[in-house]
């Protein structure tokens, strides 16, 4: 018998993972803006990161089904407004990042440097050297761009402030 | 505006996300270098996520049942409401930036227009999400229009050219029609000539740091937002429908 499922079912949000970036689970990425009870429906609300990102679809697959285990009459529902920002990615999901070699997006959304050609530094996940450089704003995801580190030479992906 | 207008002015605004979005995947595998392949596969997929995202709320609002892919996959030629320019084959690589540059640079002023206007939240809500992906686009084409332009002479000389040879299709993104003004009138959008100057006053700053010349407003081209298409759209349409057409019942 599950006696409060709201909680039971938000709680079980923490292992579905985002399946394009493995080690970070849907609350972390900021994904579920909220679990709540509409009669005897349990609602998980969903924010959609990239218009085109085809993990969004995958994401609220696994969602819906990771609750129905717990809650059978659970239902998700797609929210566009406020729009999902790099902001509600939090600092321990920032770390994980770095230490799976993606930098992690810096600073806040609102700033507009990276558009207008004054990139912001974007330190190297591996050697920690700031003397890195963009080689596209387009990477492996649509949620990423692709760096080089000028110290180390390695590659890597950095998670797009947006 | 009616509700008819209302269903028919969002199709127009899907239908050019996603014919540029379908054009731009043909690139995937055939773009000049890695980089740039992932970079214009990566703007298709932001395009039609797009498009599918205002397809389903023009279904919504039509109320007849039809979803995104029935209004994707199921229209003909005569009922798609997209600009000409983004019909048009990809060409070389210097054809497809200098579209892409600009689609790009109206497609930003329309949607942070739209993300303003409270006529329809929904429609507000997609171009503040849209609004962000287009912003990175609009660099992309814009740094691309510098590098080609300010380039070698042969990267000057045929990057001219497809400026010239589009030229005559941008007229349509400002072009006055019923459809266009209903929205005006609605508040949801502004009116042509002030997205009009926006937009020139954009893209001439980025040519003039390209070293090209922004050609005299002269004959354009329209039709598309009325259903009348060049031959190109067509053969887009056949090869994005053929499967849903074939299997019109078949899940995935």
């Amino acid at each position: 018998m599950v006696t409060d499922p709201v909680a039971e079912v938000t709680r079980c949000l923490y292992d579905v993972m985002d399946p394009e970036i493995p080690f970070l689970n849907v609350m972390e990425m900021g994904m579920v803006r909220e679990v709540v009870q509409d009669g005897d429906v349990i609602v998980i609300r969903i924010t959609p990161t990239y218009s085109g990102c085809p993990a969004t679809d995958v994401i609220a697959e696994d969602v819906l089904a990771a609750a129905k285990v717990i809650y059978p009459n659970s239902r998700t529902e797609i929210v566009r407004t406020p729009a999902w920002t790099t902001d509600w990615i939090g600092e321990e999901a920032r770390l994980k990042m770095e230490k799976h070699g993606i930098a992690p997006p810096n600073g806040q959304s609102a700033d507009k440097a990276f558009l207008l050609g004054k990139g912001r530094i974007t330190p190297c996940p591996r050697c920690k050297s700031t003397d890195t450089h963009l080689v596209s704003a387009f990477g492996s995801t649509a949620c990423k761009a692709h760096f080089k580190c000028n110290a180390c030479r390695e590659p890597f992906d950095h998670f797009k402030c947006i | 505006m009616t509700k008819a207008q209302h269903f028919e002015w969002l199709l127009s605004l899907a239908d050019d996300a996603l014919i540029l979005g379908q054009r731009l995947s043909e690139w995937c595998g055939h773009a000049p270098a890695l980089e740039e392949d992932i970079a214009l596969s990566n703007v298709a997929l932001d395009l039609i996520g797009q498009s599918r995202a205002i397809l389903t709320h023009a279904g919504l609002l039509e109320g007849e049942g039809r979803d995104e892919d029935r209004l994707a996959f199921f229209r003909s030629d005569r009922e798609y409401r997209n600009l000409l320019l983004v019909e048009l084959p990809n060409g070389h690589f210097g054809d497809t930036i200098a579209r892409q540059f600009f689609f790009d640079q109206f497609a930003m002023i329309r949607y942070g227009h739209l993300a303003q206007q409270t006529f329809d939240l929904e429609i507000a809500a997609i171009a503040t999400k849209a609004l962000k992906e287009v912003r990175y686009h609009a660099a992309h084409s814009a740094d691309w229009m510098i590098r080609l332009g300010d380039g070698t002479n042969v990267s000057k000389t045929r990057i001219q050219e497809s400026v010239d040879r589009l030229w005559p299709y941008i007229g349509e993104c400002f072009e006055a029609h019923p459809i266009l003004d209903a929205a005006i009138t609605s508040g949801a959008m502004p009116d042509c000539k002030s997205i009009e100057l926006t937009w020139k006053e954009s893209v001439s700053a980025v040519l003039a740091e390209a070293t090209l010349i922004l050609p005299t407003d002269n004959w354009k081209q329209v039709g598309g937002r009325n259903g009348l298409h060049t031959e190109h759209l067509s053969y887009l349409l056949a090869e994005m429908q053929a499967v849903p057409r074939l299997h019109p019942d078949a899940k995935w």
